[in-house]
């Protein structure tokens, strides 16, 4: 199987905005709500939401943080390959504050799970969310839904989906390919 | 992907260039953990570590006690003066009745030179030195080095100098191995006879010169005199010492520059530095204490990655 296109630029353009819309339903303006992406790749998602909402939206002082899960995760020294650390940067409390977890792929939900954990080493939130551009349907490890996504899939276990961003490939798409 | 090219710590005469920046980079992600609300991650909550401390320490064990517990691994501890040691037990056997307790990873002092390099042949468990005798004391050498790079920006390049007990220090062996791979210049300064015949072997230089030194350097590490290795007098008496060797404040407002001072503890106030320069802002002492957790945990983080069940 070659690789398919899942979602083009246009697509995952108005994806943010209908995203960004139903987080400002939740949300209002943002004053007791946190945008936390799940490093590596969620980050850029995140940032990219940020973006929509302080200029098209006119959201003040969005808090945006990045969480970095690597010492959390479940497979630590299960793996074949040494997993990289990215850095965390979460420049304010979370203590009583709503949490929005951002990611671009949730397929096990084992990231969620670790980032669970670690966000408690920031403090208790008053309650925590999911949003996902991609969510791979039937290949849950764990029992976490994501509560905004994009769009869902049905990818089967020995294809990927990659997701590329414009700061790092040129341009916005989304493909699935086989492994 | 990054791992390290040894399975033990031994020393750093057996590490590269890019272990040393892979140490590092783990150690700045560390570093904002143990600044955390809650500074504990739970990577290795299944791997258990023993201490084992041949010879006295304090900040050395609490330093790696933390650094182990913030990973959420298992720690025992033990101590050379309340165990089986001094009933004649040999070092082997003590580590392997240790092991059989499960244990994955070793921390060891000891009074020997080499004890770390022998115990990594004859048993199973990943090593990490944390001194061998006047040998290597990696770890130090490794926050040594990580203060002067958040300190300065960058060890390459710059001029440190290593002042007091060169012979029997294994602090300094293991710094002027760690500053020279990443491209420091090392001058060493003390009294003669505290000072290893062969170092300009390694490339170091020789100033007796206190003032000189200071002048020469960014940055100065003072050493302690450590009298309990000293088995003959190796200098008149520690007035004299203090006299010749000892860095005080009116020294350090002479330069014209601005040097940063470290000492990997404990501090003699008064003998190899004035209290007012251990507690002047140039001085790093205690920077390098809080970094030696964040290091030593990225030390056993990535030794322990490298364990396959």
């Amino acid at each position: 199987m070659r690789k398919k296109v899942l979602l083009n630029t246009s697509e995952i353009d108005i994806i943010l905005h209908r995203l960004a819309c139903q987080l400002i339903e939740n949300h209002n303006n943002f004053s007791n709500t946190v945008l936390i992406g799940l490093q590596p790749r969620g980050s850029y998602l995140a940032k990219r939401l940020s973006e929509l909402l302080t200029s098209t939206y006119k959201i003040k002082d969005l808090k945006l943080g990045f969480l970095d899960i690597t010492f959390y995760r479940d497979d630590f020294r299960r793996r074949e390959e040494p997993i990289e650390a990215s850095s965390t940067d979460i420049q304010f409390l979370i203590e009583n504050k709503k949490v929005v977890f951002i990611d671009d792929v949730l397929y096990s939900g084992r990231s969620v799970r670790a980032a669970l954990t670690a966000i408690q080493s920031y403090g208790r939130p008053e309650s925590i969310e999911l949003l996902v551009l991609i969510d791979r349907r039937f290949s849950r490890h764990l029992p976490i839904q994501p509560d905004y996504k994009g769009r869902q899939v049905d990818a089967i276990n020995n294809e990927r989906v990659v997701v590329n961003w414009k700061e790092t490939h040129k341009k916005d798409a989304v493909y699935i390919e086989p492994k | 992907m990054k791992q390290l090219s040894v399975p033990h710590l031994l020393g750093i005469k057996y590490l590269k260039k890019s272990d040393i920046e892979l140490i590092f980079e783990t150690s700045d992600h560390f570093k904002e953990v143990i600044n955390r609300p809650i500074k504990k991650v739970p990577s290795l909550r299944d791997i258990t570590i023993a201490n084992l401390f041949f010879e006295n320490s304090t900040r050395t064990k609490l330093s790696f006690e933390l650094a182990e517990k913030r990973l959420s691994a298992d720690v025992i501890n033990f101590s050379a003066s309340q165990s089986s040691v001094k009933k004649g037990e040999t070092l082997i056997d003590t580590v392997n009745n240790i092991l059989s307790m499960k244990v994955d990873i070793v921390v060891m002092r000891h009074s020997s030179v080499g004890a770390g390099v022998f115990l990594s042949k004859h048993v199973n468990a990943r090593i990490i030195n944390a001194g061998d005798g006047t040998h290597e004391h990696p770890t130090q050498a490794l926050l040594d080095c990580y203060s002067i790079k958040e300190k300065l920006g960058s060890v390459k390049g710059k001029k440190i100098v290593i002042v007091g007990d060169i012979l029997h220090s294994r602090v300094a062996l293991s710094n002027i191995f760690a500053l020279q791979l990443q491209g420091a210049q090392i001058k060493v300064c003390g009294p003669t006879t505290l000072i290893p015949k062969y170092i300009s072997s390694l490339g170091v230089k020789v100033e007796t010169n206190i003032k000189k030194a200071l002048e020469w350097c960014d940055v100065a590490n003072v050493l302690r005199v450590q009298h309990e290795r000293m088995d003959i007098k190796y200098f008149p008496s520690t007035r004299e010492y203090t006299q010749l060797f000892g860095i005080n404040k009116e020294i350090l407002d002479n330069l014209g520059k601005k040097i940063v001072i470290m000492h990997p503890g404990p501090i003699n106030r008064g003998v190899e530095i004035t209290s007012d320069v251990a507690d002047a802002d140039q001085s790093i002492i205690l920077n390098q204490v809080e970094n030696g957790v964040a290091v030593r945990m990225a030390v056993i983080y990535l030794l322990a990655q490298q364990i396959k069940r």
